[in-house]
């Protein structure tokens, strides 16, 4: 199958459900290619595993190439593993060493419940965009795109918190298990924005409202999030996120 | 049997649209709310139509097999979407676009739909941009355009390489408004396994909750599928790995034509295979075309690194063989050449199938207008590759990283080595103007339809037509119907359709389950994929396509005797879910083939090597072959050809030449 000469030992989570004890278990892998990337490696695993009748290890991935958001392992006690930038599709073998041994473990937060393995339920990150993460602005009611000239460096801006994938590393790293990066990316790109004025200040609220009924926790300013994101998404906008609901619950006249 | 009616309504090109729109029967505001809308699949398509539905006053229920509706795979379109706005003033306009599209798609789209598309672009710009979509901007604050393969014009907006994220993730924004205000449920991890059709009309679907393996019926006036396309069935793709003909395929079934079975889209720049492990292949935009040049040496069996070899040993193929469009030739003419470069042994890299796609030329240009403007005047070679990195890696940064990362090597140092792969499937369910099957109440939007971009679609033209489907379109066009099924009562969950639905979804996972064979669903994925490039890929002849057909024929017998499955069908099982696509995908690759060898002409991403011009360019025939492929099933998986004649009223039917 493969042709590569890299061994290594896998410690993994494998937990049954919601509701089972999980706990890590052993397994070897042989000939693992360094050009394969890890989740290639983990289909050798499990084509494996298939083979001696075993069940294979459950984990969430889709494009495969960083942009959906779905792969999220963690490895070696960081989100996405040990290089800065990528997502756990696009970790290459050729970033570990023969003999290595590696631990995979699932998102650990209050608000991502272990579906099995290393499946995390993490729709909280859906209810709280539906809380507030968008503009109302219904099909057809639209005016000509350039009647609204954007500064670039604004628009630009915008664009950076917008490169948010939705991943939930922010949330795994951190040791309160806060999702003011992920919320605060959402918030800051439409509050730097001239279409999202009329409703940022119930948009921040409702958001952080949200975010606190799903059990994340409080930001104590680690930067974790923003060392282990991706999409190298800014502490700043968590500044920003901050900026803005003071300034709605003290100032503003639309506190709700 | 269904009629083949295509319901294109009369008049000038230009007016039809409008007038259509403008006579439409409505559905009032009260009767909206007690209408139900099913719309399976949350990518631009889905989210766009469920979200205008609910917006409009209809009741939705959307499905998606991912975790959430953000996931969807049009999230990884990175080059841009057209739009005919003429901001560069160029010359484009509404006529541009569509003869564009009609002439990229080799004459085998249908006019009437094509015009409406490029009508309503400009109004999906406008939308997202409301709806607070960073798309790329000048200093002087106005949108930016870059160009794109197949036009002369500048028509492409785009955000950096990650268009379909900000598109999509503007859809889902507006999507989950309406979730959050209670006007769409959403269904997210679930799958749609069957189509509940009661007297001849879609009435609901089976879904299976992969949480659970719960198998649920739900139930609507009306069924929107939006899944996608089919691109897996070659296993390599540069589709997500989730991405399956499942729901499109269950329709098929239960009597929606499929149009077009045979018509693939091999995009030109793609990262090369680099073992048997690989699970997917990754594209480079199309955008990069802009800048980076494509070329092969001109010495056979080269083994030289690229930067040893001289200027005057390098063929850039493209620039030499079609000077007019020179690298911006459409998708299938480029993958055809560098194909025909490396099969006559020009090929570079470990497996010499691949080609270069070469920054440096442009790099230096761009640093040289850099200094410029820097007061740096007579700059050297070394300053004006440093400064014109930096052009390059804001144009084009997010591209260069992932290329680095999965080859391990430096594209701002070395030459791209890509090479073609299948990215996208013009065919799809066959639908009327109005997006409608040949089941009544079931549509098919987005790349699950057939409609819109003939044999080959143009490069940022998906995301504009997924998006005009879902905002623009089907939200008027479906009123037709719905107005005439008011009085129908929501389909109790107990009626025997229902019931025998469910059945049959039940009794697919038990056999799955009961074979307790000995080769995973992997295995059979990989066969398939392998026969599908071989035999119904690049290119194709009669002699191929029969071995295919005969040869996935068997695959099919060993696939319901010797699969593997393991765990069961009450729990999270991915193995399942991956044996029903396959399942569907085996007897598709049969279709495909069928139709194919059916097709005796070469067309866009179609070509036969038997219908080639001497210098090897498509060879069409219009007398005989100028129709859309539709086929029924007819059980047993055997199939009925049925054709739509495409009558071409506005735009004069040529060789496409790009010289």
């Amino acid at each position: 199958m493969s042709t590569g000469n890299m061994n290594l030992t896998l410690k993994i989570w494998r937990q049954k459900n919601n509701k089972a004890k999980g706990g890590l278990v052993d397994y070897k892998i042989s000939e693992v290619s360094p050009d394969m990337s890890f989740l290639e490696m983990f289909d050798v695993l499990n084509e494996d595993l298939v083979a001696k009748g075993e069940e294979p290890v459950v984990f969430d991935h889709d494009c495969r190439e960083g942009i959906c958001g779905a792969c999220s392992m963690f490895i070696d006690g960081r989100p996405h593993g040990p290089k800065e930038g990528i997502t756990t599709c696009q970790l290459h073998m050729r970033s570990f060493n023969d003999g290595d041994t590696i631990v995979v473990e699932p998102w650990r937060a209050k608000a991502f419940p272990v579906i099995k393995d290393l499946m995390v339920d993490r729709t909280a990150f859906d209810r709280i965009i539906a809380s507030g993460g968008f503009i109302s602005v219904n099909t057809g009611n639209a005016q000509d795109a350039n009647n609204l000239p954007i500064p670039k460096v604004q628009a630009d801006s915008a664009f950076e918190a917008a490169a948010c994938i939705g991943c939930g590393a922010c949330v795994a790293t951190c040791k309160n298990a806060s999702a003011m990066l992920f919320v605060s990316a959402k918030v800051s790109q439409l509050a730097q924005l001239p279409q999202g004025q009329p409703e940022r200040y119930r948009r921040v609220q409702s958001m952080v409202a949200q975010m606190d009924a799903e059990g994340f926790g409080n930001c104590t300013n680690t930067g974790a999030c923003e060392a282990e994101c991706p999409k190298g998404i800014s502490l700043e906008n968590i500044a920003r996120m901050n900026r803005d609901f003071y300034s709605a619950k003290f100032v503003s006249e639309e506190s709700i | 049997m269904a009629e083949l009616n295509a319901h294109i309504p009369e008049g000038e090109l230009t007016d039809k649209w409008t007038k259509l729109r403008s006579s439409m029967p409505l559905v009032n505001p009260s009767n909206k709310r007690s209408i139900e809308i099913i719309v399976v699949g949350s990518g631009l398509a889905g989210a766009s139509a469920a979200a205008t539905l609910a917006e409009m006053g209809y009741k939705v229920k959307c499905f998606c097999f991912q975790d959430s509706p953000r996931r969807a795979h049009s999230i990884a379109a990175q080059g841009g979407i057209n739009a005919a706005k003429n901001y560069q003033n160029d010359g484009d306009s509404t006529y541009r676009l569509f003869y564009d599209t009609i002439k990229g798609g080799d004459y085998r789209a249908r006019e009437a739909n094509v015009h409406r598309l490029a009508e309503v672009s400009t109004n999906i710009i406008d939308q997202c941009v409301a709806q607070g979509v960073p798309l790329a901007r000048e200093y002087g604050g106005l949108l930016d355009n870059r160009s794109f393969g197949g036009t002369q014009v500048q028509r492409t907006f785009y955000a950096a390489g990650q268009t379909g994220q900000q598109l999509l993730l503007g859809a889902y924004s507006a999507l989950e408004r309406q979730v959050g205000m209670g006007k769409v449920e959403m269904f997210t991890r679930h799958e749609m396994l069957e189509v509940v059709v009661v007297e001849g009309k879609a009435k609901g679907i089976i879904a299976r909750n992969l949480l659970t393996g719960e198998l649920e019926r739900h139930s609507g006036h009306a069924v929107l599928l939006c899944s996608g396309g089919y691109g897996n069935v070659f296993y390599l793709s540069t589709n997500a790995m989730g991405s399956n003909v499942t729901a499109a395929w269950k329709a098929h079934k239960k009597g929606a034509f499929f149009g077009n079975p045979c018509y693939t889209q091999i995009h030109p720049t793609c990262i090369p295979v680099s073992g048997d492990h690989q699970s997917k292949l990754t594209l480079m935009s199309e955008s990069l075309r802009n800048d980076g040049r494509i070329w092969v040496p001109k010495k056979k069996d080269d083994t030289r690194k690229a930067s040893e070899i001289p200027e005057d040993e390098r063929d850039y193929y493209l620039e030499r063989r079609y000077p007019a469009f020179g690298n911006l030739v459409p998708r299938d003419v480029a993958s055809r050449a560098a194909k025909e470069r490396c099969d006559a042994g020009y090929g570079v890299g470990k497996s010499k199938l691949a080609v270069y796609l070469d920054f440096k030329e442009n790099t230096e240009r761009y640093g040289r207008i850099e200094a410029n403007k820097n007061n740096i005047h007579n700059p050297d070679k070394e300053t004006c590759m440093k400064l014109g990195r930096e052009v390059i890696k804001e144009k084009y940064g997010n591209l260069f990283d992932m290329y680095a990362q999965i080859t391990g090597e430096d594209p701002y140092e070395l030459p791209m080595r890509i090479y073609p792969a299948v990215h996208y499937t013009m065919g799809g369910l066959w639908v009327d103007y109005n997006l409608m099957t040949t089941v009544p109440g079931l549509y098919a939007l987005g790349e699950a339809n057939f409609s819109d971009h003939g044999a080959n679609r143009l490069g940022a033209s998906a995301l504009m037509q997924g998006l005009a489907d879902g905002y623009f379109v089907l939200p008027y066009t479906i009123g037709a119907y719905l107005s005439k099924e008011l009085a129908t009562k929501p389909i109790p969950q107990d009626h025997p359709a229902f019931v025998e639905a469910e059945a049959s979804a039940k009794a697919i996972l038990d056999k799955f389950l009961s074979i307790k064979g000995t080769k995973s669903v992997d295995h059979f994925h990989k066969k398939l994929g392998k026969i599908m490039w071989d035999k119904c890929g690049m290119a194709r002849n009669e002699k191929g396509l029969k071995e295919g057909i005969a040869e996935i024929q068997q695959l099919r017998k060993e696939f319901w005797s010797d699969l593997r499955v393991p765990g069961s069908s009450d729990e999270m099982n991915p193995e399942l879910e991956k044996a029903g696509r396959v399942a569907d995908f085996i007897e598709l690759g049969e279709l495909m083939c069928m139709d194919a060898l059916n097709r005796n002409e070469s067309c866009g991403g179609h070509f036969r090597e038997e219908y080639q011009t001497e210098e090897g360019e498509a060879l069409r025939d219009d007398e005989n072959y100028a129709y859309v492929s539709a086929w029924e099933y007819k059980g047993d998986v055997t199939f009925e050809l049925h054709k739509e004649e495409l009558k071409f009223e506005n735009i004069k039917v040529a060789q496409r030449s790009y010289k």
